[in-house]
């Protein structure tokens, strides 16, 4: 009886398996991508300001050249 | 609003990290979320081209003008434009181990653009290696001419005339075969476009950087 459940129980996992490709969508709900996210976006942020204060320092440069 | 399109840069860069994570992609087996790198390893190479194509225009500028200002423009496209196709190579050398199995395969699009890259840096070398204001800025644009059109036959016309691994190459289709539902072009070309103005607005710094320095020698 037991071997049997056995063979079924492993039946049914080889089954869905093939039938559902497992992505990330439990990652999704239940895990945390959010949180990467979030950190990726802080990156490109920060990164972004930093082009930006770039970009104001070479403009004061710009003018004070030209005068 | 002079710099609206720094600002389009921004929103977009954000909107590609966002729905780059959370849109619904294609279900694939080996690639599984890693498809996902579409909206990151692809810009870089289109950011590239773009790069190199802005430099070859103001190289051809240059030559039809004789305006150093032209050659300063090539110059710092092709350095930002570099740095794009570093990245491109390393994400793509992630991208491959994880789904091909190793970091580098002797593939003809991998081989090109690795060809590529040397062509540019030579760019970088001969140009620097000349003293002679305009005839480091005619030489060098007559190479960088010479370059774009080797950059054509080697990332765009070689991979597709053999067996490629690389999709979109030589008889593998590329990703809108798989996107059916039309949901990850909604993420790409938004992100293809954040990428290349990113990369434009880090070229227009590098060359406001170098006509001062121009400047101040004079």
């Amino acid at each position: 009886m037991k071997a049997l459940l056995s063979i079924f129980l492993l039946f049914i996992s080889i089954v869905s398996q093939a039938q559902t490709l497992e992505m990330a969508e439990t990652m999704r709900s239940e895990g945390k991508i959010y949180v990467v996210i979030a950190v990726v976006l802080i990156i490109l942020i920060g990164l972004i300001c930093y082009l930006i204060s770039i970009d104001r320092k070479l403009r004061k440069l710009e003018k004070e050249l030209k005068n | 609003m002079r710099n609206w399109w720094k600002v389009a840069a921004i929103i977009l860069l954000i909107y590609t990290v966002i729905g780059g994570f959370l849109v619904a992609v294609p279900k694939q087996v080996i690639l599984y979320e890693s498809i996902r790198n579409l909206y990151f390893h692809v810009p870089m190479w289109f950011s590239m081209i773009f790069l190199f194509l802005m430099s070859v225009v103001n190289s051809i500028k240059n030559l039809s003008s004789n305006e150093l200002k032209y050659d300063i423009r090539a110059k710092e496209l092709v350095n930002t434009g570099i740095i794009f196709g570093i990245l491109g190579t390393i994400t793509g050398s992630i991208w491959a181990k994880f789904t091909w199995g190793a970091w580098w395969v002797n593939d003809v699009k991998l081989n090109g653009s690795a060809i590529t890259m040397l062509i540019y840096l030579a760019y970088v070398v001969l140009r620097g290696s000349l003293d002679d204001e305009q005839k480091r800025a005619r030489i060098a644009a007559v190479y960088n001419i010479f370059a774009f059109v080797l950059l054509l036959v080697f990332i765009g016309i070689l991979p597709r005339m053999t067996d490629s691994l690389h999709p979109g190459n030589g008889g593998n289709p590329g990703f809108n075969n798989y996107d059916l539902d039309n949901n990850m072009k909604l993420v790409f070309y938004p992100a293809v476009l954040a990428w290349i103005l990113l990369g434009w607005w880090i070229a227009s710094l590098k060359i406001r950087m170098s006509n001062l320095k121009q400047n101040s020698i004079e």
